[in-house]
């Protein structure tokens, strides 16, 4: 593994040494650098400090991990691949990702999985440990997030407006949504077996990776939010 | 000839970011520029400034006029005019240190005012009126003279360039203030001249911000119905004169004024108990036209304090951060770890949620 110190080079060419890396990298001293791991199709990247915007960006097949918190835009249009953040997560993370997974081992910001999609073998996942700001899947057309609010806030586990404009994929939220007002084209239940049998890979991933039992994360109930219809949007427009 | 803005519309990413000492001690300035480095790709060196608080102490009882002239026929309008109504207790040049990504500085001068008792009398007017309406005569009559802060004991520094550089042109380092705020500036909509680079300041209110509001014809319409006058034709000029007017004119408190300008919507308010739902449905009534819309993350410095706010759809980021004494506000929070790196209590306001911090009353004497 090769290490850079990211307080001694400007922030283009410390994403060129990534880039031009043989090996897997450990960036100490990361303070606000944009784009790292940008498109990266194997190998990975660790990182010391606060990355900057866009973090694993446009990822293809390699991992990143966080030792503290990643700022806006966290994976963004990801391909494949993984990130892990030990900390939280900026505004937007998994920006209209359509493979690859995202774990957050504390809260995101607004706007968690805006636009998120799937396609034939492409299913990005986007576990989130504690809370989320509104917004939450927001136009979400694929894919599945979960947010298991294990942090302890005197806030909901979403903000408002969740799973707005979603036609496609499903959000499955752990503990009381009673206080969360969602939008009339999504239908809300209790998770299914086959939802949790969905999630089960990933539950078990995020306690493995963060040091939670999975009797505790399952201790709480899990509520599904899927769109309502094949096309919730039709009885906006004329019909088609 | 350049074209300044409203002659030419260009079809933002910018970086705002503060530092207050709850106890009112000095922070030096170099502190606040760092925070500017990690953000440096968020401007594109067409405007940076910073506004520091408490750095005049022994002219602490006088108006600090900061002045950019665009010749000096504009120095002597301005002096001939001023001297009719203030009594002139210093005036200086702002240091300034040639470096070369700083040019075509404009005449950079500061004034210590005080009104004419005499000429406050005739005007039937409080002081902070009084000067607030000098301030709007001079930026509308006064060609080529631009007031660019009019608070006590507090002043605006501000320029073409990146902020780092900026702060290095004006020797920030040479200043100790109990609240700084700072802006790197990405003009989108306009070109980027002296007068637009923010903080704005009108008394002791300044604004710095991140983002571009849809409702600014809706807003300059409304303010400017009160006396305001917005002739720097760029939309963080009228969340000034709005802070200030809500604030200062309707004395409405802080929270009120995030109420009005980031006004929760109605299906959050239909939600709240009776007696909330009254008070926010009022504001949102009386001051439909201040309510500003689209994108914006701003930073409100006032004597004694600051305010961050968000839109209510939080369509640009901002993080807190404290360690000890001091409070830190930011676009990102590698700014705010620039600042101090083991900062803790991180945390992200929702959209519409204000952050309120005030010097602590005794610190403040």
């Amino acid at each position: 593994m090769i290490t850079i110190n990211a307080s001694t080079h400007d922030n283009a060419s410390l994403c060129e040494m990534i880039k031009q890396a043989k090996d897997d990298v450990k960036i100490s001293h990361c303070l606000g650098e944009r784009f790292l791991g940008v498109g990266l199709k194997d190998r990975y990247i660790e990182i010391d400090g606060t990355p900057g915007n866009a973090l694993g960006a446009y990822l293809n097949g390699g991992s990143v991990k966080v030792n503290g918190n990643a700022q806006d835009a966290v994976g963004d249009t990801m391909n494949a691949g993984t990130i892990v953040i030990y900390g939280n997560a900026g505004d937007a993370v998994g920006y209209a990702m359509r493979g690859g997974k995202i774990y957050i081992k504390g809260n995101a910001g607004y706007r968690a999985g805006i636009h998120i999609k799937a396609y034939k073998e492409k299913f990005p996942v986007i576990v989130i440990g504690g809370r989320c700001g509104s917004f939450l899947g927001e136009y979400q057309a694929g894919g599945l997030i979960i947010v298991l609010g294990l942090c302890k806030s005197e806030k909901n586990v979403t903000g408002n407006f969740p799973c707005t404009g979603m036609h496609g994929g499903r959000v499955l939220i752990r503990g009381d949504v009673s206080k969360i007002t969602f939008p009339e084209q999504v239908s809300v239940g209790e998770a299914t077996e086959e939802d949790m049998n969905t999630a089960m890979p990933y539950i078990k991933e995020f306690c493995s990776l963060f040091g939670y039992e999975l009797s505790e994360v399952l201790g709480s109930a899990f509520t599904a939010v899927k769109p309502n219809s094949a096309n919730p949007y039709k009885q906006m427009y004329v019909e088609n | 000839m350049d074209l300044k803005e409203g002659q030419i519309r260009i079809p933002s990413g910018c970086a705002v970011s503060a530092v207050i000492s709850r106890q009112g001690n000095a922070v030096n300035g170099e502190k606040i520029v760092k925070s500017m480095i990690p953000m440096h790709e968020r401007s594109n060196g067409l405007g940076g400034g910073f506004a520091a608080y408490g750095i005049y102490p022994e002219y602490a009882e006088f108006y600090a006029f900061h002045m950019f002239f665009d010749s000096r026929q504009a120095k002597i309008d301005f002096e001939t005019y001023i001297k009719e109504f203030f009594e002139i207790v210093k005036s200086e040049i702002i240091p300034t240190k040639k470096i070369r990504a700083i040019v075509n500085e404009p005449l950079i001068m500061r004034y210590f005012l005080a009104p004419m008792k005499s000429r406050l009398a005739d005007a039937q007017l409080d002081e902070r009126e009084f000067v607030a309406r000098t301030v709007m005569r001079i930026n509308c009559k006064i060609e080529g003279a631009c007031v660019v802060s009019s608070g006590k004991n507090m002043g605006v520094f501000k320029a073409v360039g990146y902020p780092e550089d900026v702060g290095e042109f004006y020797s920030l380092s040479e200043y100790d203030a109990y609240l700084w705020t700072a802006h790197g500036r990405y003009p989108t909509n306009t070109p980027g001249w002296w007068g637009g680079a923010h903080p704005f300041g009108l008394l002791d209110y300044t604004v710095v911000h991140n983002g571009e509001i849809s409702s600014y014809d809706a807003n300059r319409r409304f303010i400017e119905m009160f006396g305001y006058k917005c002739t720097l034709q760029t939309d963080t000029e009228v969340i000034t004169y709005i802070a200030d007017f809500l604030l200062r004119r309707q004395k409405l408190t802080l929270e009120e004024t995030a109420l009005v300008i980031a006004a929760p919507f109605w299906s959050t308010i239909a939600k709240c108990d009776k007696e909330k739902k009254d008070k926010l449905t009022y504001l949102r009534y009386v001051f439909s036209s201040l309510l500003i819309t689209g994108p914006f993350s701003i930073i409100l410095g006032f004597d004694g304090g600051v305010m961050a706010l968000n839109d209510r759809l939080k369509l640009r980021s901002m993080v807190t951060g404290e360690k000890k004494d001091l409070f830190f506000i930011a676009s990102e929070e590698a700014a705010i770890r620039a600042m101090e790196p083991e900062a803790e209590n991180i945390y992200s306001p929702d959209g519409g949620e204000p952050i309120i911090v005030k010097v602590e009353k005794e610190a403040q004497k």
